[in-house]
């Protein structure tokens, strides 16, 4: 099977520090993946030369066989490498509404005119769409500020699905999350694997396990093992690397 | 049509209506006064766009300004252009100016471009006193003699007369605010004010943020020209002066007082500060203190303005 997102030998250097050093992955269409590591393995900064909000020194990332290494961010997203943020990163002084709207229209604003106005209907499904699969069950006129942590990550992941990935990077999704919203959250990741590719950051292996297809475990900015979760999770290597024997 | 977007829509057409129907309660001071007023209130409009809907502030918007003024004037001197092409003339000077401008500019942001923008108005002001020659920069120049009428589909209306500087005033004034009101409504719009909440973010959410970045000023820039080349028509007057710094912090402060990013924030803070400061020049050759006052009350206790503090209080869906 020939992958949708390939990453070929990518290094990040931050002066004399390799954050990422020449690590390589294939992704298959609808495949989940699995990023995992100790703090400071470079998982944050891999993907974050995948969506290019972080520039790579060296090596290539292929997304459907078209070389996007030297896309700027905004071009990456409108390919369909959607970047959920680790520290929550929304609009606070808009609305729930408005937040989720501004990922919404992207698709809606074709030709001047799509600049100008959009079909509000057509746009206010695809909101509550958003907001539904993600599980964010609140007013969505309220200021995004005012919304509990977890609710918030549930917000930028609901901005992350209206933005109809192909690749969706979910960076620490549970974090913040209640036992409740963490069980919704793995249903949904399951529910899009099939059709979405997702690249999940997570600390938390119950998660993990229960939800990838495929397991990449990173260590000092290197690929340290990847295969099934099965195989990983008796990895002697893996073990005494992250999981801690 | 939703009902706030009605409501917003309504109120609009309602503060224009008022102000074409008030023209017979105005004593003539005041009429006079008033259309100044509308054609300085474009000129904040046009900062707005820029300073409350897309979080950059700008301190050399008396250089898109002067290019209207200049762009409209200039022609009308030296050629005898009539008043609609020069005022045309003066639109697309500072419409190019500003999307040349951007271009460069807009590589920073924050303090940085408020740096930028001032030292290319600087630079822009002492041009136009070098070239002194060409532009009389130095001692200004009317208009009264070379143009007197405004030729509108073979009528003519004598630019002399305070109803057709006002009702002038008022068209124009209309087009840049409801222009302004289009623009922060549409999807673009939502764009420019997620920018100013989370540039990164909105970069991550597919959107080029520096071309509409580049957008906000070059519309900001022009409606800012729209004013100054009205000005010189109406009120006959060219000079370098409108292209010194203090002119380029009017706008910032009548934005302020009225209330960056709301529509109709900048017509309300133009016409207080214009009253307040004539009532200054009464009391005081060193009126200029009191415009520093203002300023400084409206950063340390109302940094919202007047309508900004109202939405946030009472009427959260105002534009």
């Amino acid at each position: 099977m020939s992958a949708l997102l390939e990453v070929d030998a990518v290094s990040v250097r931050f002066g004399g520090l390799t954050a990422v050093d020449a690590v390589s992955i294939a992704v298959p269409a609808g495949e989940v993946r699995a990023i995992i590591g100790p703090n400071g393995a470079g998982k944050t900064t891999l993907v974050g030369a995948i969506c290019g909000r972080v520039r790579a020194d060296s090596g290539r990332i292929v997304l459907g066989g078209a070389d996007i290494s030297r896309l700027p961010a905004h071009a990456r997203a409108r390919r369909g490498i959607v970047y959920t943020f680790q520290v929550t990163s929304i609009f606070p002084t808009l609305s729930v509404r408005d937040n989720v709207a501004l990922a919404a229209q992207r698709g809606l604003m074709r030709g001047v005119m799509g600049r100008l106005a959009v079909d509000r209907r057509v746009l206010d499904a695809r909101v509550r769409g958003a907001l539904a699969r993600a599980g964010l069950e609140v007013d969505p006129e309220q200021p995004a500020s005012a919304l509990a942590y977890g609710h918030q990550r549930l917000l930028e992941l609901a901005m992350g699905l209206a933005l109809a990935p192909r690749v969706l990077i979910l960076d620490e999704p549970t974090q913040g999350l209640a036992e409740g919203e963490i069980a919704h959250f793995r249903t949904l990741v399951r529910e899009l694997a099939g059709t979405v590719s997702v690249l999940l950051i997570e600390h938390n292996v119950e998660v993990v396990l229960a939800v990838a297809d495929h397991i990449t475990v990173l260590d000092q900015g290197r690929v340290l093992a990847e295969g099934t979760p099965r195989a990983i999770a008796h990895d002697p290597e893996v073990q005494r690397a992250y999981l801690g024997g | 049509m939703s009902t706030s977007s009605a409501r917003i829509w309504l109120l609009h057409a309602a503060v224009l209506l008022a102000l074409l129907l008030a023209q017979p309660l105005l004593p003539e001071y005041h009429y006079v006064n008033v259309a100044r007023i509308l054609v300085l209130a474009c000129y904040a409009v046009g900062y707005n766009v820029l300073l409350g809907y897309t979080g950059l502030m700008s301190l050399g918007h008396a250089m898109f300004f002067a290019l209207g003024m200049y762009g409209a004037g200039l022609p009308v001197y030296y050629h005898g252009v009539g008043a609609l092409p020069a005022l045309a003339l003066g639109v697309a000077a500072s419409a190019l100016g500003a999307a040349l401008f951007g271009l460069i500019a807009l590589r920073t942001r924050g303090v940085a471009f408020l740096i930028v923008t001032m030292m290319f108005g600087q630079a822009f002001h002492l041009t136009l006193l070098h070239f002194n020659v060409y532009t009389l920069g130095d001692q200004g120049f009317i208009l009264s003699e070379t143009i007197r009428t405004l030729d509108v589909a073979g009528a003519a209306f004598d630019l002399a007369d305070s109803r057709v500087k006002y009702n002038a005033a008022l068209g124009v004034f209309s087009v840049c605010l409801l222009a302004s009101l289009l623009l922060v409504r549409s999807p673009v719009g939502r764009v420019l004010v997620a920018i100013r909440e989370n540039e990164d973010r909105t970069r991550l959410l597919g959107y080029n943020t520096y071309l509409a970045r580049l957008l906000a000023l070059t519309v900001s820039g022009t409606i800012a020209g729209a004013a100054g080349a009205t000005y010189a028509l109406l009120f006959s007057y060219v000079g370098a002066s409108f292209a010194s710094i203090l002119h380029s912090i009017y706008p910032l402060l009548w934005t302020l007082l009225g209330g960056a990013g709301t529509t109709l924030g900048p017509l309300l803070g133009t016409g207080l500060m214009f009253y307040l400061e004539i009532y200054a020049r009464d009391l005081t050759t060193a009126y200029l203190v009191v415009v520093g006052a203002v300023l400084l009350v409206l950063v340390l206790w109302a940094p919202r303005g007047i309508l900004g503090t109202l939405r946030d209080r009472k009427a959260r869906w105002l534009p």
